[in-house]
C-alpha cells in the first residue's frame, strides 16, 4: 500500500518535474521545483529547509523517493534492470562507504564555498536531471551534449548495476538527509518474531541497506522505497513509529525496485516528440539566406535581470536550466566554460530579453534570479549596448535602417545625423542592456549594435 | 501574323441585348461551345463529370484561363520545394477536358519552376489542343537584348514547342518602362520579327500602373498593334475609390476592339475568402455559391473578356471555378450593386493589397513580405485580429495569434527585421508600401506582444 502511494506520488513529480523542464506548465506545477533541496538552501528558502529536514527527521529519507527527480529516475532504471531475467535478486547488503560519502560533501561544500561551478553543476542531483531532460529537448552545443549524455551514463550505470549506490554514497544531498534520516520516527522495521530469515528483503533492497543476517535496516541509506514491506512474505516488516521504547524488533527491508516506469518511458517520448517536431519546422521556399548572428565578444557576460549581479548569480545558480527551458526568445542557454560550466548565461543571437517578459525570475528555485515584475524591467540594467560604425547599415548608406532605435524599450538608442550620414548613439544612462537592438540589427553575422553585461545590475532612474 | 482573334461585334450585341431582356441566363448556346453545359446557377454540388465545357466569349478559348503561378509545391528528397508535377498534370488534364485551353505562365513564376512543369503537362497534349501565354519577365535588369532574347528562347525550351500563343511584355508600367526594357535595346523589333515568322501568334502585354502610363501603352497600338492585353480586374478594385483604373482600362480595350486577359480576380484569392459578414451578403442571394464565384462572374460578365485567369492550387479550386464557368451566369444589375456593396466593406476592413505573386522576393535581408502580408490579411479576414484587451476571449486570443505568427513565419524573417533598404518598393506591381506595411505588422505585434493592445 505504501509502497504504491510513494510510486504514484513519485510518478507526479517525475512527470512534473520533467515536463518543466520541457517547458510545459509552469502556473500548474511550477512549485514542484520550489521544493528541491539544494535549489532551496541556494535561495536561503528557509521553509522549504525546514521542512525536509522536517519530513526527513520523522519519515526518513522519503524526500529521495518521492522528490527528488534524480532518484524517481533512478528507480525507474533500476526497476527496469531487475525486469532482466535472474537479475531480480541482485543486491546484497554491504557497510556504508561513510568515508566516501563524507570526502563528497566536504568537496561539495568547498566547492560552493570557492564557486567551483563545475563540480557543482555535475554532482547537484535535481541540477544533473534537468541538464539530461533540457539536452534531449534542446541540444544547444556540443559540450552540453556531452556533459549530459555523460551524466545519463554514468547515473544510468549506477541505477542498472547498483541501485541507489549514487543516492547512498555520493550524492551531498542524500548525505545531508542522512544526517537525520538515521535518526527518523517513522522507519521501516523488522519484527524479530515474524522474521524468517529467508533474506529475500535485503537480495532485493536496492539501496543494500538491509542487513538481513542481523536484521537491521541503515536507516542512513535507506529512501523508504517500502519495497520491504511487500516483499516480505512473512509480513515481518512494518513501517512504524520508532522513537517508543526499544522492541527489539528489526527492521529490514528488501529491494524490488518498482518506479515509474512509466514516467520515464513517457518523459523519454515527450522528448523525442519535441525533437521530431523542431526539426520539422518549414524550410526555406524563394527566401534569401540569413545568416546566423555570431555571439560577440563581451567585456563582462550577461545575467537575467533579478539575479543582482554576475557574482550573486552564479553563486546561487545551481544550473538546474529550468529557466533555460521557461525562456521563451532563446536568450538564456547553458554556459559551455568550466567555470560556469552548465549554468546560464544570456545571448541575444536568436531572441532579445523581451520588455513583458519575466519568466526566468518566476521559475528560478535557487534564488539566482530572484522575482521581478514586467514593470521594473524597463528599469533594471544589466548592459549596455555599444555601436561598431564599421558594420551599421544606416551608416554605410545601404539601407534607411534604425531598427536598434525604433525597436529600444527605454528609447536609448537614437538615430543622429553626422557628417551626412545617419547613424546610431546610445544613452548608456537609459540602456538596460535588453538586446533588441543587438538582435534586431540586420547586420549579419555580427551586430552593428552589440550589448555588454555588467557585474552589477542596477534601476536606472 | 497567323490569326488574328475574331469576335463578332455582333455577338457582343447580341449577348448585351440578351442580357438586358432576360436579365440572366447564358450568352446563346447557340453561339458558343456550350454543348452540355446547363443554364442553372447554384450548382455548388455538382459532379464535376457532368458539367461539360467552360463557356467562350471568343471562340478560340474557354472564359477561364488557367494562371500557372500558384502550381502545388511538394518537397524532394533533400527538403527544396518543388513543384508537384503529379498534381500539375492531373489538373491540367482535367481542365482541358472540360475546354479551359488557355496556360498563362512566366519564367518567373514558383522561382522559375513554372514553365517547365507547364510545359511538361501540356506536352502530353495534341500541340493544336491547348494554348499557352508566356511573358518577357525582364524587370530586374540587366536590360540587354542578349539577355531578353535568352529568356525567350529558354521558354521555348520549357514549354516545349516551336511556337508561343500568347506571349507578353511582362508588366509594364508606361512608356518608360517599355522604353528601357523593351525599345532602346530593341527587343521590340526582335519580337515583331518574331510574330511575323509565327513563332509568337499573338503579342501583348500585361500592365500594372497608372491611367497615365496605360495611355501611353494604348498610344502604341497604332505602331505595334496589340493583339491582347492583359490587366488586373476584380470587383473590388473596380468600385474602390482609388481604383477606377480597372473601369477605365476596360473600357478603352473595349473601344479599341482589343481582347482582353483578366489577372487578379480574386486578389491573390482575397476575394475567395472575405469577411464573414461580408459573405453572408454573398451567401444571402445564392447560398451554395462560392464567394470567388461572384468574383469570376464579375469579370466574366464582361464581353470583351478573353479569359480570366485563375491560379489553382488545388483539384477544389479547378471544379469550383469549373461549376462557375460551365453553368456561367452573368450578373444582373442588382448583383452589381450588391458586389458594390461589398467592395465597399472590404475597403473598411484595411487588408493590404497583397496578392501573393511574390515579385518583391527574395527580400536581400530575408524577410518573408508575402507570408506576413497573407498572415496579416487572414486574421483580419477570419476575425481573429486582437483589436482591444475589452474583447471577449482577450488572452486566448492574443496567444493564439502570437503562436501563428511564430509559426507562419520564422522569427528571422519577421516584420521586425525589416531595415528599410526599399529594394522592394520598385518590384510591387500592386504599389504596396512594403516596408510601411511591415512597419505596421511590426508594431501591431509589439504591441500586443506588450500587452498594449
Amino acid at each position: 500500500m505504501l509502497r504504491k502511494f510513494r510510486i504514484a506520488l513519485a510518478s507526479v513529480f517525475l512527470i512534473g518535474l520533467t515536463l518543466l523542464f520541457i517547458g510545459i506548465g509552469h502556473q500548474w506545477w511550477g512549485w514542484m521545483a520550489k521544493l528541491q533541496f539544494l535549489p532551496s538552501c541556494l535561495a536561503l528558502n528557509t521553509a522549504v529547509i525546514a521542512g525536509i529536514l522536517l519530513v526527513t527527521l520523522l519519515f526518513g529519507r522519503i524526500y529521495c523517493s518521492f522528490i527528488c527527480p534524480l532518484g524517481v529516475f533512478q528507480d525507474s532504471v533500476n526497476w527496469l534492470s531487475s525486469r532482466r531475467k535472474g537479475k531480480k535478486m541482485r543486491f546484497k547488503f554491504h557497510k556504508e562507504y561513510r568515508a566516501v560519502r563524507d570526502l563528497v560533501l566536504l568537496l561539495f561544500l568547498l566547492a560552493l564555498m570557492f564557486g567551483v561551478q563545475w563540480f557543482i553543476a555535475l554532482i547537484a542531483p535535481y541540477s544533473a536531471y534537468g541538464r539530461m531532460i533540457r539536452t534531449i529537448v534542446d541540444p544547444t552545443s556540443w559540450t552540453a551534449v556531452a556533459v549530459a549524455g555523460g551524466t545519463l551514463a554514468v547515473i544510468f550505470c549506477f541505477a542498472w548495476f547498483a541501485g541507489r549506490e549514487w543516492c547512498a554514497d555520493i550524492c551531498p544531498v542524500g548525505t545531508v538527509l542522512s544526517v537525520l534520516g538515521r535518526f527518523s520516527a517513522f522507519r521501516p522495521v523488522i519484527d524479530e518474531e515474524k522474521c524468517v530469515h529467508c533474506g529475500l528483503c535485503g537480495k532485493k533492497c536496492k539501496a543494500s541497506c538491509i542487513d538481513t543476517f542481523n536484521r537491521k535496516i541503515d536507516y542512513a541509506r535507506c529512501v523508504d522505497c517500502f519495497d520491504c514491506l511487500d516483499n516480505c512474505k512473512a509480513g515481518a516488516i512494518k513501517y512504524e513509529f520508532a522513537w517508543k521504547r526499544r522492541k527489539g524488533s528489526k527492521a529490514v527491508a528488501e529491494g524490488r525496485e518498482n518506479d515509474t516506469p512509466d514516467a520515464g518511458r513517457r518523459a523519454f517520448l515527450a522528448g523525442t516528440a519535441f525533437l521530431g517536431l523542431s526539426t520539422a519546422a518549414r524550410a526555406d521556399g524563394g527566401f534569401a539566406e540569413v545568416l546566423p548572428k555570431k555571439v560577440p565578444q563581451r567585456v563582462e557576460r550577461l545575467v537575467p535581470p533579478g539575479s543582482g549581479s554576475i557574482r550573486d548569480f552564479y553563486s546561487r545558480c545551481t544550473a538546474c536550466g529550468l529557466c533555460i527551458s521557461a525562456c521563451p526568445n532563446k536568450v538564456l542557454r547553458p554556459s559551455t566554460d568550466l567555470e560556469h560550466l552548465m549554468q546560464p548565461q544570456m545571448g541575444y543571437d536568436k531572441g532579445y530579453c523581451r520588455p513583458e517578459c519575466t519568466l526566468c525570475s518566476k521559475v528560478c528555485p535557487a534564488g539566482a534570479i530572484l522575482p521581478i515584475e514586467p514593470e521594473q524591467k524597463s528599469v533594471i540594467k544589466i548592459g549596455t549596448a555599444k555601436v561598431n560604425l564599421e558594420l551599421c547599415l544606416a551608416f554605410n548608406h545601404e539601407a534607411t535602417c534604425g531598427n536598434c532605435e525604433l525597436h529600444c524599450p527605454t528609447g536609448a538608442v537614437r538615430m543622429i545625423e553626422k557628417d551626412g550620414r545617419r547613424i546610431p548613439v546610445v544613452n548608456s544612462e537609459l540602456c538596460i542592456g535588453c538586446g533588441a537592438c543587438e538582435n534586431l540589427c540586420p547586420a549579419r553575422p555580427l551586430s552593428a549594435i552589440t550589448v555588454d553585461g555588467i557585474s552589477t545590475h542596477r534601476i536606472n532612474g | 501574323m497567323e490569326f488574328q482573334l475574331t469576335e463578332s461585334t455582333a455577338r457582343i450585341m447580341e449577348r448585351r441585348d440578351f442580357l438586358k431582356i432576360s436579365g440572366t441566363g447564358l450568352l446563346g448556346a447557340a453561339a458558343m461551345s456550350v454543348a452540355g453545359c446547363s443554364n442553372n446557377s447554384g450548382q455548388a454540388g455538382q459532379a464535376v463529370e457532368s458539367l461539360g465545357k467552360v463557356v467562350r466569349n471568343y471562340p478560340q478559348a474557354g472564359l477561364l484561363g488557367f494562371g500557372a503561378m500558384r502550381w502545388p509545391m511538394i518537397k524532394d528528397a533533400d527538403g527544396t520545394d518543388i513543384i508537384d508535377q503529379e498534381k500539375v498534370n492531373e489538373m491540367v488534364d482535367l481542365a482541358l477536358e472540360h475546354g479551359v485551353n488557355y496556360f498563362d505562365t512566366a519564367p518567373v513564376y514558383l522561382q522559375g519552376k513554372s514553365e517547365a512543369a507547364t510545359g511538361t503537362a501540356l506536352h502530353r497534349h495534341p500541340r493544336d489542343s491547348y494554348m499557352v501565354a508566356t511573358k518577357l519577365s525582364n524587370f530586374s535588369g540587366p536590360w540587354t537584348f542578349q539577355a531578353g532574347v535568352d529568356m525567350y528562347r529558354r521558354s521555348f525550351e520549357n514549354l516545349q514547342t516551336d511556337y508561343i500563343d500568347f506571349y507578353l511584355l511582362h508588366s509594364l508600367s508606361g512608356r518608360e518602362s517599355f522604353r528601357k526594357r523593351f525599345l532602346d535595346n530593341g527587343l521590340i523589333d526582335f519580337l515583331l520579327a518574331e510574330r511575323q515568322a509565327g513563332r509568337i501568334r499573338h503579342l501583348g502585354f500585361s500592365f500594372h500602373g497608372s491611367r497615365e502610363g496605360f495611355d501611353e501603352m494604348m498610344e502604341m497600338h497604332a505602331q505595334y498593334h496589340w493583339d491582347f492585353v492583359q490587366i488586373q480586374m476584380n470587383y473590388s478594385d473596380w468600385y474602390s475609390t482609388d481604383g477606377e483604373e480597372s473601369e477605365y482600362m476596360y473600357t478603352r480595350l473595349d473601344e479599341l476592339e482589343i481582347p482582353v486577359v483578366i489577372m487578379e480576380p480574386l486578389l491573390g484569392g482575397r476575394l475567395a475568402n472575405i469577411p464573414a459578414p461580408l459573405e453572408d451578403m454573398l451567401k444571402a442571394v445564392e447560398p451554395e455559391a462560392s464567394a470567388a464565384s461572384w468574383a469570376f462572374r464579375f469579370c466574366g460578365s464582361h464581353p470583351r473578356i478573353f479569359c480570366v485567369l485563375s491560379g489553382m492550387t488545388y483539384k477544389e479550386h479547378l471544379e469550383d471555378n469549373l461549376r462557375t464557368f460551365c453553368n456561367f451566369t452573368p450578373l444582373e444589375e442588382s448583383d452589381y450593386t450588391l458586389l458594390q456593396t461589398v467592395a465597399a466593406g472590404l475597403g473598411d476592413y484595411h487588408l493590404i493589397d497583397c496578392t501573393d505573386c511574390k515579385y518583391c522576393m527574395p527580400c536581400p535581408y530575408g524577410i518573408d513580405i508575402p507570408g506576413l502580408f497573407q498572415f496579416f490579411n487572414r486574421h483580419i479576414t477570419q476575425g481573429t485580429y486582437v483589436a482591444s484587451s475589452a474583447q471577449k476571449d482577450y488572452d486566448r486570443m492574443r496567444r493564439k495569434y502570437l503562436t501563428d505568427y511564430d509559426k507562419t513565419v520564422q522569427t528571422v524573417r519577421q516584420a521586425d527585421h525589416c531595415c528599410r533598404c526599399f529594394q522592394c518598393l520598385s518590384k510591387c506591381p500592386q504599389k504596396i508600401q512594403i516596408p510601411d506595411e511591415l512597419r505596421r505588422i511590426d508594431t501591431y505585434v509589439e504591441d500586443l506582444k506588450q500587452g498594449k493592445i
